[in-house]
């Protein structure tokens, strides 16, 4: 059985269940590509993506490319009890990151040391509200990739 | 026409359980327990009941309940979403049902095996669709991990500190102590357990976390003409309110253009909207307490204090018994029991009858509200 449909990876790491709207996003993801669902109507940005844009009300959509640069909005530390593949991780990081070209636009993710590393991989000390960060793309498992964030030089 | 629910239905029983980590009776057992135990108090008998408020959650069904205990035919009959965000608008909607001629006498209620069941967000079948595929993957498991997120956010904005959450936990344990029935009396908690205790998502610990607790509650609505029949003076409904803000997303509230605002607002601006009297009236508070920060948003959502004042509001006990605002007197989610905040609810009702454990002295004036980051709903009751 896939990964996308027993929900999780081969160690137990959960992975995203794409639905119609949000499948682009994702497929976008495993090219390496961060995009946004736009309004092909008025042309305002929205996330999560949804069937049409609340400010014109037009289905028209379009996925608009990302600088892949942001801040951290905030941050979290989570510790057991969690599911077992996240308990041997623990303590990890999970992050808000705003973009830098659209700062309403807030995804969470996880901030590592490089793309292959897990989210324990970076000193905690380090994460602060703030800080600059860019996306890079981690494949969780075959076929499924999700947005990661580098601290970069402040 | 919003007025015409002000003060025209009144609630005239409260029951429960006791609460525990593991209560060996089943949900339906310990919800017909606490439904009887409230119409007893109300002295209305079961066969009167036409009308039934719950939430989704909630797994004993109307059908269930009312053949249970013996009901007559009901003509009403409500589930109200989103966990603990839907406690008040039980309530809510037995109000307006009753105010509007649809029922004549509501039973709300909530049982649940929280203690002893599994925890909610290990169950991953459930977990991944929108908005979940944004942020478990991540591990971002857990309600207290999407409320640390706004947390530590509101910390960074405004200056609090953890001293400021353990000023909400502290409060409420202190009444527990007070209470019998209350899950944590006879354990008090001092400020360096507090900040010793282990992490479960930072900067959150184990103490701005509520309770996990078997049990169930029930209160009982009917007109305020026939609550002068009733056993116990009546607690009027002032006013109510549901709170679903523009573009709201729930706990994960990220993708909102203001993230620390959120259905306290909402609720308390038309909650306010239809009441004789304002914040500033309010005598003692019953406030949702999934965690410690919650309390802060929602000081500042009623309009208790300005935005980015509720840590500081909480400063020199002023939730504590003699401070401006005595806060879940019962001991509330995070230190009487956990059943979806309707613990808040009947013990608005017992300060309004003058027999709380922590009695705020001739308290006339109530506000009880639902879980801040979802949904919400919020009581005025007055005596």
């Amino acid at each position: 059985m896939s990964s996308i449909m027993k929900g999780t990876t081969d160690n137990g790491l959960l992975v995203p269940a794409p639905d119609e709207d949000s499948a682009p996003f994702w497929e976008f993801a495993t090219r390496g590509e961060l995009r946004i669902q736009a309004c092909a109507g008025c042309g305002r940005l929205r996330f999560p993506p949804r069937p049409c844009c609340p400010r014109c009300q037009s289905f028209a959509v379009e996925w608009r490319r990302m600088s892949g640069r942001g801040r951290i909005w905030s941050f979290v530390l989570p510790h057991p009890p969690l599911l077992p593949a996240y308990a041997e991780r623990a303590p990890y990081n999970v992050v808000v990151v705003e973009l830098a070209d659209a700062p309403l636009i807030r995804l969470v993710g996880n901030v590592v040391a490089a793309p292959d590393a897990p989210p324990d991989s970076v000193d905690p000390a380090r994460l602060r509200i703030g800080a600059p960060v860019r996306v890079v793309f981690a494949e969780l498992t075959e076929g499924v990739t999700v947005p990661c964030w580098l601290l970069e030089r402040s | 026409m919003a007025a015409a629910l002000k003060d025209s239905t009144a609630i005239v029983g409260i029951g429960q359980t006791p609460f525990a980590r593991q209560l060996p009776s089943s949900e339906k057992t310990l919800a017909c327990q606490a439904i009887l135990a409230a119409l007893d108090d109300a002295g209305i008998p079961p066969s009167q009941v036409d009308a039934f408020a719950s939430y989704t959650m909630e797994e004993t069904d109307e059908v269930e309940v009312a053949k249970a205990i013996g009901a007559g035919d009901v003509t009403f009959f409500s589930k109200v979403g989103y966990g603990g965000g839907g406690s008040c608008a039980t309530v809510a909607h037995l109000a307006a049902a009753i105010t509007t001629g649809q029922a004549t006498v509501g039973v709300a209620w909530r049982s649940r095996k929280r203690g002893s069941g599994p925890r909610p967000w290990r169950n991953t079948a459930v977990q991944l669709p929108t908005p979940a595929q944004w942020t478990r993957p991540y591990g971002l498991l857990r309600p207290v991990d999407e409320i640390a997120m706004l947390a530590r956010r509101y910390m960074h904005e405004y200056g609090a500190t953890r001293d400021h959450f353990f000023n909400v936990a502290l409060a409420c344990r202190n009444r527990a102590n007070q209470n019998p029935a209350a899950m944590m009396h006879g354990r008090p908690l001092s400020r360096e357990t507090y900040m010793s205790s282990r992490w479960i998502s930072e900067p959150l610990c184990l103490f701005d976390n509520c309770l996990e607790t078997d049990g169930a509650l029930a209160c009982v609505v009917t007109s305020a003409e026939r609550a002068r029949d009733c056993r116990d003076a009546p607690v009027l409904i002032h006013s109510v309110a549901q709170g679903l803000p523009a573009q709201h997303h729930g706990m994960v509230n990220y993708w909102n253009e203001d993230p620390l605002s959120g259905p306290a607002w909402t609720a308390a601006r038309h909650l306010w909207k239809t009441a004789d009297f304002g914040p500033q009236d309010v005598e003692v508070a019953q406030i949702y307490d999934a965690f410690t920060p919650l309390v802060l948003l929602s000081l500042e959502g009623y309009g208790f204090c300005a935005r980015g004042e509720g840590a500081a509001f909480t400063e020199d006990g002023a939730l504590e018994t003699g401070g401006r605002l005595p806060l879940n007197t019962a001991g509330g989610g995070l230190s009487e029991a956990y059943v979806h905040g309707f613990n808040l609810i009947n013990e608005g009702v017992r300060q309004l009858r003058g027999r709380s454990t922590a009695q705020v002295p001739g308290a006339t004036t109530c506000l009880v509200t639902a879980g801040e980051g979802v949904p919400t709903s919020a009581l005025l009751l007055r005596s």
